[in-house]
């Protein structure tokens, strides 16, 4: 077994971002009920965390509105998973309930400690 | 009450009180000692009651002998007064004499005590549970043994085993400080729940015997609630679990010991206080900021205690369920998030989350996906429901899955 991670991205920032308040509404239950399907698979490496919007960004010689202002996407959540390899990791990854408003999910097997 | 009935109830509810009391005052190393004063005490009793009659306050009786036999024990045995009596924790009143306390506190806080003591991660959580039941408890071997459908022997090596180690380990009878108890009632949890599961999933066929250990173990948690030190949160979330299973009892067994299945069960023989004392509970130990497993599973609990197969039941129970496979993962309760989920968001997503699951030795696994099956594909839910009857050990989830074999052929024709 590895470790992956998943990482949920999706627009936090724009106006009329997708997935919607009202869509992130509605995905709680879906999203919920697959997060609770990977623990009853016991493949959940700890419980996933909620994290704000609000957030940071650092660069060195800070510009605001720099070269990223073209990204929409932030880190909407992320979380570690077991899985035997990236068919398997993506299949599970494919059950996320928000890609459906669009959002990405980053797959990204832990390098095995040698 | 006659002698031969009040002397197994009385030394049911004081032989450990006095023995905690002893135990503390003694210290680990001489537990035996003081074991055997209170069997000696008991036996004096049934001696001294059939000749002469009941004494007006037999529990009153019980204690002054208690305490007249620990004196004359420290008086007589030398060794014990040269090496132990300049170090033990005793208070002596105007005469010099040792006073053995057996007032409500004292007994109290022995007890509790000795629960952390018992509770030791020095000793294997199945030793922790024998000690409870024997030390805590006043269980005799033979009854811990019928308990645990073991053998006598492999019992009083475990009990004995135990006591030496938490006698190698020096283990200090006494009352963890507020900072240890954090820690430690961790382990005392976990202890008291084996304790009731004993009781509560055996397949021993002694109902009386089963029902005595879910007692204890509620009552040993009750003494967790009555000391403002260790009555938290989660303390009160397991009582409210154990009160919401224990509700059952009454519903969950027939006449001849068969295990009804919940949806099977008669509500009104469900035991509408333990309910209600349960929802008491759980509401105490809804507060601070961390839940526990015991929050959910007590919370899991209490949708059970509402019959009917309202919507909102059971997407509760799926979403308590998600919540504790989140927590800690245990393949029993991702079986019944799975049933809650057939229940919640029907049965064809639930097949295709089962057979994820990836628990293929275990007859519960299959009894489910019988389960799933019924409605949907009859012969493949047969073909589950057989597996699950072969896989299954003990005669009692034989019994019952051959039943589930029964029915649903019954249903076919």
């Amino acid at each position: 077994m590895n470790e992956f991670l998943l990482v949920i991205h999706r627009d936090l920032k724009s106006k009329d971002a997708s997935p919607s308040p009202e869509q992130m509404q509605a995905a709680i239950k879906p999203f919920q009920d697959w997060i609770g399907g990977i623990a009853a698979q016991n493949k959940l490496v700890g419980a996933p965390k909620r994290w704000d919007g609000d957030g940071r960004t650092i660069k060195q010689n800070t510009v605001i509105n720099g070269p990223y202002a073209e990204i929409k996407e932030s880190i909407g959540g992320l979380f570690i998973i077991r899985a035997e390899d990236y068919d398997e990791a993506v299949e599970i990854a494919k059950g996320c309930p928000i890609l459906q408003w669009g959002a990405t999910v980053e797959v990204r097997m832990a390098v095995p400690a040698v | 009450m006659q002698p031969q009935e009040l002397l197994p109830h009385l030394f049911r509810t004081e032989y450990r009180k006095i023995a905690a009391v002893l135990c503390r005052l003694f210290g680990i190393e001489h537990i035996e000692i003081a074991e055997d004063i209170v069997s000696d005490t008991f036996l004096s009793a049934t001696e001294n009651w059939s000749l002469k009659g009941l004494p007006d306050n037999p529990t009153a009786w019980l204690y002054t002998v208690a305490k007249n036999k620990t004196k004359n024990y420290l008086k007589r045995d030398t060794i014990f007064k040269q090496k132990l009596l300049p170090e033990i924790k005793y208070t002596t009143d105007s005469t010099g004499e040792i006073e053995i306390d057996l007032s409500a506190k004292n007994i109290a806080d022995s007890q509790l005590a000795m629960i952390f003591t018992v509770c030791n991660p020095v000793i294997s959580a199945e030793s922790q549970v024998a000690l409870a039941l024997n030390l805590l408890c006043g269980f005799g071997i033979q009854e811990i043994t019928d308990a645990f459908l073991a053998n006598k022997e492999v019992i009083y090596k475990r009990i004995n085993r135990a006591k030496e180690k938490l006698k190698e380990s020096e283990i200090r009878i006494q009352q963890p400080s507020l900072s240890e108890i954090g820690n430690r009632l961790e382990t005392v949890l976990t202890t008291i729940y084996l304790l009731f599961s004993e009781g509560y999933y055996s397949t021993s066929q002694n109902v009386t015997l089963r029902r005595d250990l879910c007692t204890e173990a509620m009552r040993l948690n009750y003494l967790l609630i009555e000391n403002p030190a260790t009555n938290i949160p989660a303390v009160n979330a397991l009582f409210a679990l154990m009160c919401f299973h224990a509700s059952r009892f009454e519903a969950r067994a027939n006449d001849h010991g068969e295990m009804i299945l919940y949806e099977d069960q008669d509500e009104l023989l469900w035991d509408r206080d333990l309910i209600n004392k349960g929802i008491y509970y759980l509401n105490q130990a809804s507060t601070g900021t961390s839940i526990t497993k015991y929050h959910l599973e007590a919370g899991i609990a209490y949708w059970h205690t509402i019959k009917e197969d309202a919507a909102e039941k059971w997407e509760n129970i799926l979403q308590l369920y998600n919540s504790l496979l989140i927590l800690e993962y245990s393949p029993i309760a991702a079986l019944n998030r799975t049933f809650a989920l057939a229940k919640a968001n029907g049965k064809p997503a639930a097949i295709a989350e089962a057979e994820k699951l990836n628990l293929s030795s275990n007859h519960f696994y299959y009894s489910l996906l019988g389960n799933l099956y019924t409605g949907i594909d009859n012969q493949k839910a047969l073909g589950h429901y057989e597996t699950a009857m072969n896989l299954a050990t003990s005669a009692n989830d034989k019994a019952t899955m051959a039943g589930n074999v029964e029915r649903l052929k019954n249903l076919q024709e």
